[in-house]
């Protein structure tokens, strides 16, 4: 008996060993340990033994049974293991082909850059305010220190509406709404568009944004003016950027300045979008002139600011390489998917 | 402004300043140089050369053969067909790879066979006469052989060019700009005296000047030069006029414009001959009065200009252009200098009414200094006399009743220093204001009469801190209260629908805000409806834009016409903004914000009503409800609906009906909104309330019910959402059906409900009650029968 119960381990060994698969495997089960298997038949000989052999062959039959359900338990594993992986193999995918993407679109360009402007300002407490795009000659010009008849109104070709009535020519008259109604200390940005009798070509609109801003308090100085726009220009262009004050007239602000960075792209040195110069003008600004202060009620005994003007398109051209402002509101779809 | 750098010399020195230095130096102080041009750069290899001999073209009768010694070892030879040539001549010489202004490149070359190594130049290939010239330019016999004919000609002459601002009148002249020159360089500047010599005869026996209102003409100064001869004007005159764009015309004419140039101060002189009377009256025109003025023009005056007239009538318009009836002309002997003060409003108005803006009165409307009026008809006199000709009639006509003080203004440097954030000197500042010519005595500020800009504190430190220099302000940053800034809830909401309307796929378009006002015909806006009363430009650029728009629907399928156009296949797009609703007469706009939103290619009125809603719920807002719309002609009928909320219309989305389409050329089916932004504004909020998550499963009910295919699946969803209130949690609808099954007319619809309590797992009975509630009010009131 002992001699079967070995033969029938070291068969199950060698049939367990070369088992496929785990239907293959539940047939050798029932082969070797089912109620109808071969170590079952043998086991039921048992009674026929003596008892002095009984528990010799009985401890020899579960040692084989353990043997046979531990090599089936084990080879079950290994089978599994193997059917994952295969299953794994089969499963690759090529990753270089294109994802499947959500549909998504784009803010304009003038919004994104419009939108990092706000950021830059809003960061160093400044509010966002508008005014109308239709506005009256008092507030476009007259509280501006442009009365009637004042040569600079030339060099502004004015669309209008009535006498008194006009199409904002700069996002200056924000100011004066913003000092009429809010007693200083005032800090805000007036981003909107304007509008000029300009034919349009490569560097004309007679639509385009300004991004005005005005600040009023005690003891602003124009030394705070050169502090605030050299922040602006740096978080903007980068802190590498060097900036120009370089005197100019407006109407609205005494002293007043043109400021001028320089080429982000050849850094100073002249090159095709800098013509040359090295440097490129981006803003105008200045200390709020008295009249225009007393003109709101605000006295410039008292409270001082500064004032300045950023055009969005000229600003967004230089940060894209844009060469033609015309693209701005042509709103081409391929042009629209670069930003 | 034209500025020839060598002009300087009559009033400062600039020994020692380059080109890049001046251009910095003067942009940094003020004075926006634009850029510094030599005539002599358009110039190359073109010399002095002497013909020696002329022969016969063997086979041309017009052309010549010239040896022409240019200093070389042999002499070269060109051949021409100018007449005026002969042996002995010195003549310019372009040589062989030679380079004339406009870009001519002359080599040698063949004529008729003969080989010419060159050219010889007349004035307008010398690029130093505007009118075609009849023969080669004959140089003075002395002049040097095989010089540079730049060096010859005083071609090497570099010119600033300036950009003045508005402020600075006193700029507008070469005095002036030699005066900021040596403010900035603070070397030392002074104007030659004018040396006049004066005959013993008293000029009110020549002439009389009347004012009738000293506050149109606040100075009028008028000499008189009697035994003129007219004629050209000497070269070194002729040469500053033309460095600075001005043609010359004889020598009287020519020294006005070079007091123009010189002083800033506009002149005119009259044939006193042709002046009646010789009487000069300064007066308002008469309405309807004609003149004819030196340009050959008639021109018709109005009572809002200045006449200058003579006993009987107008010789000319006050600071704008002369009349050709008493025009110096090679006749004219004795000749009166103006040399005024007109108002600078009445000059602009008279100039923009007349339509010709001259030098002069784009001078005269920036407000000149009548101080200036003086030392400037005496320099003209004292050119006139230089140039050896006429005789000064003694003493001056000088109309100037109330005479110009300087401005003053307390002198307050810690003030100053306190506005710009600087440390400037006391010492430092009054010696600024004195390069500039201000005066600073007891404590107070005198501001010379030529600067008319200065008028408080503000423009005094203005002009210490241009020349102490902007680069040496500190950059500080500002003091004082906190502020708090940020966006209003408007703002975030703009920025939240931007943000989301791309997320979803669609691109944000800029568009004008003015239109052409067919364009509200285009859209099919009827003709009585409140948006075709336009805020009307009353200049504009054309009539494709003349309007204010009242509609967005224009832009947007304009816009996507051009993307259509250029066979992009798709688009969405979607604009943040305005139009612009007539109120009263007078007064502003009522401009209202507008979200537009349109598309084709890309899905249909369903895709884009989902981003609507999708936008909706982003925006936290709930009660809002799609109508059926039949009726607005802009979009087809059977698909259209209006957004409500509650009984606030707020917009609109559908198909654009096919005819308008058309009228855009838009060969698709095109899906547009409009939506009113104050009224996403009163919707949208930020608030959120969060709720349980559910402890119990859910339990869903499919029904599917048959009804009259004209009865919207809206109406349904009605009445399911009024079971909303207890165990029904959700509804969906899943299936619509048409066709053979369900029978002609009718449709099936099939909802998913789910149901669920908070508080425990729910009974099929519960479940069947209110699936049944529905389905019995869907037979009462829809006639809808269940499948």
């Amino acid at each position: 008996m002992k001699e079967q119960l070995n033969a029938i381990q070291s068969a199950a060994a060698t049939a367990l060993s070369t088992a496929k698969d785990l239907a293959e495997l539940e047939t050798l089960r029932v082969k070797y340990l089912g109620k109808k298997g071969e170590l079952t038949a043998v086991m039921k000989g048992m009674g026929k033994l003596s008892p002095e052999e009984r528990p010799i062959i009985g401890q020899i039959a579960n040692e084989v049974r353990n043997f046979i359900e531990s090599a089936l338990e084990d080879k079950k594993t290994a089978l599994e293991t193997a059917a994952a992986a295969e299953k794994i193999a089969n499963e690759t995918i090529d990753v270089t082909m294109p994802g499947k993407r959500p549909c998504m679109g784009k803010k304009h360009p003038l919004t994104i850059v419009l939108d990092d402007l706000k950021d830059i300002f809003i960061g160093m407490g400044f509010s966002i305010v508008e005014g109308p795009d239709v506005e009256t000659d008092y507030y476009n010009f007259e509280a501006l220190n442009l009365p009637k008849d004042h040569p600079a109104r030339d060099t502004q070709d004015t669309f209008y509406i009535d006498k008194n009535i006009l199409l904002r020519t700069q996002t200056s008259p924000v100011q004066i709404r913003t000092m009429e109604k809010q007693k200083p200390p005032i800090r805000v940005i007036a981003p909107g568009r304007v509008y000029r009798s300009d034919a349009v070509d490569a560097t004309h609109s007679p639509v385009f944004h300004q991004i005005e801003g005005l600040v009023i308090d005690k003891g602003i100085t124009m030394a705070d003016l050169k502090g605030t726009l050299e922040i602006f220009v740096h978080k903007l262009y980068g802190n590498d950027t060097r900036l120009r004050f370089r005197p100019h007239h407006f109407p609205f602000t005494e002293p007043s300045a043109e400021v001028d960075i320089s080429c982000f792209n050849c850094g100073g040195k002249g090159c095709r979008i800098c013509k040359g110069e090295g440097w490129i003008e981006i803003l105008g600004c200045g200390m709020v002139h008295p009249k225009v202060l007393r003109g709101c009620g605000i006295a410039p005994e008292e409270y001082s600011g500064f004032a300045f003007g950023i055009g969005l398109e000229r600003t967004t051209m230089f940060r894209y390489d844009i060469d033609d402002l015309r693209l701005f509101f042509e709103n081409d779809i391929r042009f629209l998917e670069q930003f | 402004m034209k500025l020839p750098l060598s002009w300087l010399k009559d009033y400062m020195n600039i020994d020692g300043i380059d080109n890049a230095t001046y251009t910095h130096a003067l942009t940094m102080s003020g004075s926006m140089v634009e850029g510094i041009e030599n005539p002599a750069e358009e110039f190359e290899n073109v010399v002095v050369g002497k013909i020696v001999k002329i022969e016969k073209h063997p086979d041309a009768d017009k052309l010549v053969v010239c040896q022409v010694d240019v200093a070389e070892n042999e002499p070269i030879q060109i051949v021409t067909g100018a007449k005026n040539v002969f042996e002995g001549a010195v003549v310019p010489v372009a040589k062989h790879k030679s380079r004339l202004p406009g870009g001519v490149k002359i080599t040698k070359g063949k004529l008729r066979g003969v080989p010419s190594f060159g050219m010889m130049c007349s004035t307008d290939e010398l690029g130093i006469s505007e009118e075609r010239a009849t023969g080669i330019l004959i140089l003075p016999e002395d002049t040097p052989i095989g010089e540079d004919i730049t060096k010859v000609l005083g071609l090497d002459e570099s010119v600033a060019e300036f950009e003045i601002t508005s402020n600075r009148p006193d700029c507008m002249s070469i005095i002036g700009l030699a005066r900021e020159t040596a403010a900035t360089f603070n070397r030392p500047f002074s104007i030659p005296n004018s040396l006049l010599k004066e005959n013993g005869e008293n000029i009110n026996d020549y002439a009389s000047i009347e004012v009738e209102d000293s506050l149109l003409c606040p100075r009028y100064v008028a000499r008189v030069v009697k035994n003129v001869k007219i004629g050209p004007s000497p070269e070194w005159m002729q040469k500053r006029l033309k460095a600075c764009g001005i043609r010359s015309i004889n020598n009287v004419v020519d020294i006005t414009n070079y007091i123009m140039l010189e002083y800033g101060q506009p002149m005119h002189a009259y044939d006193l001959d042709h002046v009646e009377g010789r009487k000069i009256v300064v007066r308002r025109a008469v309405e309807g009065e004609q003149l004819e003025t030196l340009d050959d023009q008639p021109r018709t005056l109005s009572s809002s200009m200045i006449a200058i007239g003579d006993a009987k009538r107008a010789i000319g318009v006050a600071g704008v252009m002369g009349g050709a009836n008493s025009e110096v002309t090679e006749d004219t002997t004795t000749v009166l200098f103006e040399s005024a003060n007109f108002h600078p409003i009445y000059v602009r108005r008279a100039a923009k009414a007349l339509g010709m803006r001259t030098d002069a009165s784009a001078l005269f409307e920036k407000g000149l200094d009548a101080e200036t009026c003086l030392p400037a008809i005496n320099r003209a006199c004292s050119l006139l006399l230089g140039m050896g000709t006429g005789e000064l009639v003694g003493g001056v006509l000088d109309v100037y009743p109330v005479k110009k003080e300087r401005t003053a203004l307390p002198f307050e440097p810690e003030k100053m220093n306190a506005f710009l954030g600087t440390q400037i000197s006391e010492e430092e500042m009054i010696d600024i204001f004195r390069r500039l010519e201000f005066e600073v005595k007891d404590g107070i500020v005198y501001a010379p009469t030529f600067r008319g800009d200065i008028e408080s504190m503000a423009d005094l430190a203005e002009e210490a801190a241009r020349i102490y220099g902007y680069d040496k302000i500190p950059s500080t940053m500002m003091k004082g209260a906190v502020v708090a800034g940020g966006k209003t809830k408007k703002q975030k909401l703009e920025d939240k629908i931007k943000d989301t309307l791309a997320f979803a796929g669609m691109y944000e378009i800029m568009t004008y805000s003015f239109i052409d006002p067919k364009e509200n015909q285009m859209t099919a806006i009827p003709e009585g409806d409140a948006r075709n009363d336009f805020v009307r430009i009353t200049n504009p650029l054309g009539e494709e834009n003349s309007v204010m728009r009242t509609d967005m629907t224009s832009s947007m399928l304009k816009t996507l016409r051009t993307n259509f156009n250029r066979r992009n296949p798709r688009a969405s797009l979607f604009e943040l903004g305005s139009v612009y609703i007539k109120t009263k007469d007078g007064q502003l706009p009522d401009e209202q914000q507008i979200l537009s939103m349109g598309m084709y290619g890309n899905g249909d009125f369903y895709s884009l009503k989902g981003i609507i809603e999708e936008l909706f719920e982003l925006l936290g807002i709930k009660k809002y409800r799609f109508e059926p719309c039949t009726t607005n002609p802009t979009y087809h009928p059977g698909r259209c609906a209006e957004i409500y909320f509650g009984a606030t219309k707020a917009g609109v989305v559908g198909q654009i009906h096919p005819a308008v389409a058309a009228n855009f050329k838009l060969d698709t089916e095109v899906y547009t909104a409009n939506i009113a932004f104050n009224v996403l504004l009163k919707q949208y909020t930020n608030d959120r309330t969060y709720r349980a998550l559910p402890k119990f499963p859910a339990t869903s009910r499919d029904i599917a019910v048959t009804l009259a295919k004209s009865i919207p699946v809206g109406e349904i969803a009605k009445i399911i959402e009024k079971q909303k209130t207890d165990i029904l949690e959700n509804y969906r609808l899943f299936d619509v059906y048409e066709g053979e099954q369900v029978g002609e007319g009718k449709k099936s619809v099939a909802y998913s409900l789910s149901f669920r309590a908070a508080d425990r797992t729910l009974t099929d009975e519960e479940v069947a009650g209110v699936t049944e509630k529905i389905l019995e009010t869907l037979k009462k009131e829809l006639n809808a029968e269940l499948r």
